[in-house]
Order: structure tokens, then sequence, then C-alpha cells
């Protein structure tokens, strides 16, 4: 099974040379530490800042340079500022080219709820429904079950969607998942996950064709 | 040139009136009009509608107006970060409406630029398309969305000059932008005021057109909500 960084690690596999890349809030930020450092990618922030760096260094921070969670963050040579309305053109315009985020639920037809829980938590969309409208490559990173143990790879979400028919693929730490027209597709195990560990956390449908290897990472 | 400066921000501020819908940019606690809001607060205006990304946290930012419950109604992205306007929200006390953070951004824009709305796929499919036209184009679904109707835009820039040129910083370039003249009455705040002339008309962000007033800020606090940073080796 894997924690938080090794979905991380396994996602950043498939970030490719030239990629512009937006990375959500949570496990998708990650992402950026396990990128092979000889491809050149650039991440996008929706707040406006395209080529993030690193954190800053203690003293070194600066207000007026966060990312999209509101973290402090630097540049990276080549890097630029811009408004929200020309960050929304880079994401819905397709500029970008992969797209992480986290979910609560996602179903087998590739929905994705991540933004409210009615009468409990509201947290708001901020920009995950222009992210899934729009991108034509979005992964999902999440734990496969939540707190209660219960999937959270559904036949129908049961939260209110970000989107819809709009994750491709899911990375969690039972497995690799590809969101096909026929259901959920088993792509690969965590390493010390069986198939049946899987089955028994999917609720969706889940496909499973001949031997799943396990994930390297 | 014509002159956008006024001299403080009780001036800036003039006109400003209870159940008004006003701009307010920034995102979290980054560049965010601190004067102007600090001025809101002191004003005592009840009733407003404040169109912002979001509402700050509950001791900074426009949670200095939901604490004193001037805020009718938010209309935002993103609220996370703030527990009193969370209590608010789910209990009733206030109105919000959520929607895209793109959407937030182009319908500001919209208003800035004369369009009367603009459709998104953002939101197709979900309960934030409820009651609205959608349409298709090219075999994919949008929602149209209106362009916002405020009275008050009050923005914050880093450095502007008299004539209500501004430059912005970092990310605290933001919704600042969009919200220029997208209200009936842009407020540009400025830590650097300088005089005309000054600025290298190359590097304007936003040109005086599309700003009333401009003043100078004073007292920035510059709060950072998240201070993250990695340790030297």
């Amino acid at each position: 099974m894997l924690d938080k960084n090794g979905i991380a690690k396994r996602i950043a596999k498939e970030v490719q040379d030239g990629y512009y890349v937006n990375l959500g809030i949570g496990i998708p930020t990650l992402v950026a530490n396990y990128v092979r450092d000889d491809i050149e990618v650039e991440f996008q922030s929706e707040n406006g800042v395209l080529g993030m760096g690193p954190f800053p260094f203690e003293g070194e921070e600066d207000a007026d340079i966060i990312n999209a969670g509101k973290q402090t963050i630097t540049t990276l040579p080549g890097a630029s500022f811009f408004d929200s309305a020309t960050s929304f053109a880079m994401i819905r315009g397709q500029h970008v080219d992969l797209t992480i985020l986290g979910a609560m639920e996602v179903s087998e037809d590739g929905d994705i709820a991540n933004w409210k829980i009615p009468g409990k938590m509201v947290k708001g969309m901020g920009g995950a429904m222009d992210l899934v409208a729009s991108a034509e490559n979005i992964i999902v990173a999440m734990m496969h079950t939540n707190k209660r143990g219960e999937s959270k790879l559904l036949k129908k979400c049961s939260l209110p969607l970000t989107g819809v028919a709009c994750v491709k693929k899911i990375v969690t730490n039972l497995a690799v998942i590809e969101v096909t027209n026929r259901g959920f597709k088993l792509l690969e195990r965590a390493p010390g996950v069986s198939v049946e560990d899987i089955k028994n956390a999917t609720e969706g449908t889940l496909i499973i064709d001949g031997d799943i290897p396990e994930m390297s990472i | 040139m014509i002159n956008k400066k006024v001299d403080n921000v009780t001036k800036a501020l003039e006109g400003v009136k209870d159940n008004m819908t006003l701009m307010l940019g920034g995102f979290g606690l980054s560049g965010i009009p601190e004067n102007a809001i600090a001025q809101l607060v002191k004003l005592g205006v009840k009733g407003v509608t404040c169109i912002s990304n979001n509402a700050g946290v509950d001791d900074f930012g426009l949670g200095l107006l939901l604490k004193k419950h001037q805020i009718k109604k938010m209309i935002s992205s993103y609220v996370g970060e703030n527990d009193e306007f969370e209590r608010q929200m789910l209990s009733g006390e206030l109105e919000v409406e959520l929607i895209p953070q793109g959407t937030l951004a182009e319908r500001c824009r919209a208003a800035q630029a004369g369009f009367p709305a603009i459709y998104t796929p953002a939101g197709y499919g979900t309960e934030v398309a409820e009651g609205k036209e959608t349409r298709e184009f090219d075999g994919k679904m949008y929602v149209l969305e209106h362009a916002f109707k405020a009275d008050f835009a009050f923005v914050k820039a880093w450095k502007g000059d008299e004539a209500g040129n501004l430059i912005f910083k970092g990310t605290a370039r933001n919704f600042n932008p969009n919200m220029c003249g997208a209200a009936k009455i842009t407020v540009a705040e400025v830590e650097e005021l300088v005089p005309v002339g000054t600025l290298d008309p190359n590097q304007i962000h936003i040109p005086g057109i599309f700003v009333k007033r401009i003043f100078q800020g004073e007292k920035y606090e510059k709060r950072i909500e998240q201070l993250t940073v990695r340790q030297r080796n």
C-alpha cells in the first residue's frame, strides 16, 4: 500500500517532457517533488504563476508570491505572473497539458466530486470546475477509501459534482485505474496489495483483464 | 494628464452606501485592498454584496466585515480557510453564491470589456449550472454566465501614478486587473504612488482609463496565510 508520497511518486511518472502541469492542493502538490530532473516541466498555479519553483528558504518568503494553496513559493528562471482571467484562459483554452487534483468521490463514468458535503462542509470549487471542464488529461490523486473505510470509486457520485465524464486516470494508495466507457479498468496494483483487496475497496464496476502487474515506483 | 489621485482612503470611498455590490481584488490574503477593507469596517456599511475570490481569514481581510455582519451576500470561489464564513453560510445568516474561479474572473472581465455574458464549459452538469441557459458548440456543452454589475471595485496594486496607471507584483496581481473598470467606480490603492512620467508606459499592466480614483495606501500588513519554507542545507 502506498502513502501520500507514494501516490505522488507514481503520478510523477505520468509527467512528460515539455508538459505544462497544474497541481491541485494536497497530494497533487507533492508530485512536484518527484518529477524526473532530466525533463523540462513547468508548473502552473491558477492564482497566476507559471514556472513555480520550490518553497523559499526561511527568511526569503514573499507575501506577494504564493501558490493556489496560499503557500509561499519561489519562481524558476523563465517564470511569469499573470491575472486570473489569463490564468483560466490557459486552463480553459487547453494550453495546460496535465491536471492533477484530489477528489472525495469519482464515478465509473469519470464524474468527480470534490467541493462540497451538503450541510457539513463547503470549501468551494476554486478552480477545480474550470480545470475538469477543460483539461484533456486529468489524473485524480486520492486514497481509495474514505476515513470510514467506504469506497471513493463509485458507480455514481453521491456528493454534488465538480464535473462530468472528465476523469481519465486515478492513482490511489491501492491501485492505478483507467476510467473507460465500461468502468474502472485496473492497470496496476500498489506493492503488497492484491487484486482482491482492490476489488473489495471499489464499489463501482472494476474491470480486471488478465494479470495485473505491481507498480514500480 | 487626467488626475485620479485622491488624498486619502476617506475620500477614496466617498459614495459607498449600504446594500451596494462591491468587487474586491485578492487571492487569499495576497493582493487584497487592505486600506479599503479597513475603511469599510470603519464606515460600518451594512447589507453589502461582496464579489471576491475568498472571504479572508477570521481576523483579517474580508473576515473583518464578516465578523461585524456587514456582508449580506458573498460571491466567491473558495472559502476553505475561514471558519466564521463557513459557520454563517451553513447557518443561513450569510447568502453565498459559489462559482468557479475562472468564471468569477471572466464575469469581471466581461463587465470590464462590455460583454453582457460569456459561455464557459466550467460547471456544466453540476449544481452551478442549475437554472442557467446552456448551449452546445462543436459537440461540447457550455453554460451562459452573466457579467457582474457592481457599484465599486476596490483593487490593490504595487505601484501606480496619478493618472491611475497600475503595476502589480507577483501573484498579488490575481483578480485585481480584471476588476479594474468592471464596476461603476474603480478605486485603486497602491503601495507606492509615483508622479506621472515615472512609470515606463511599456510596463503598465492596467491603463489609468480603467481607474477612477487612486490613493497611497498605508501600513500594509501583507499577512502570509501559509508560511511554507525549506531548510538550508
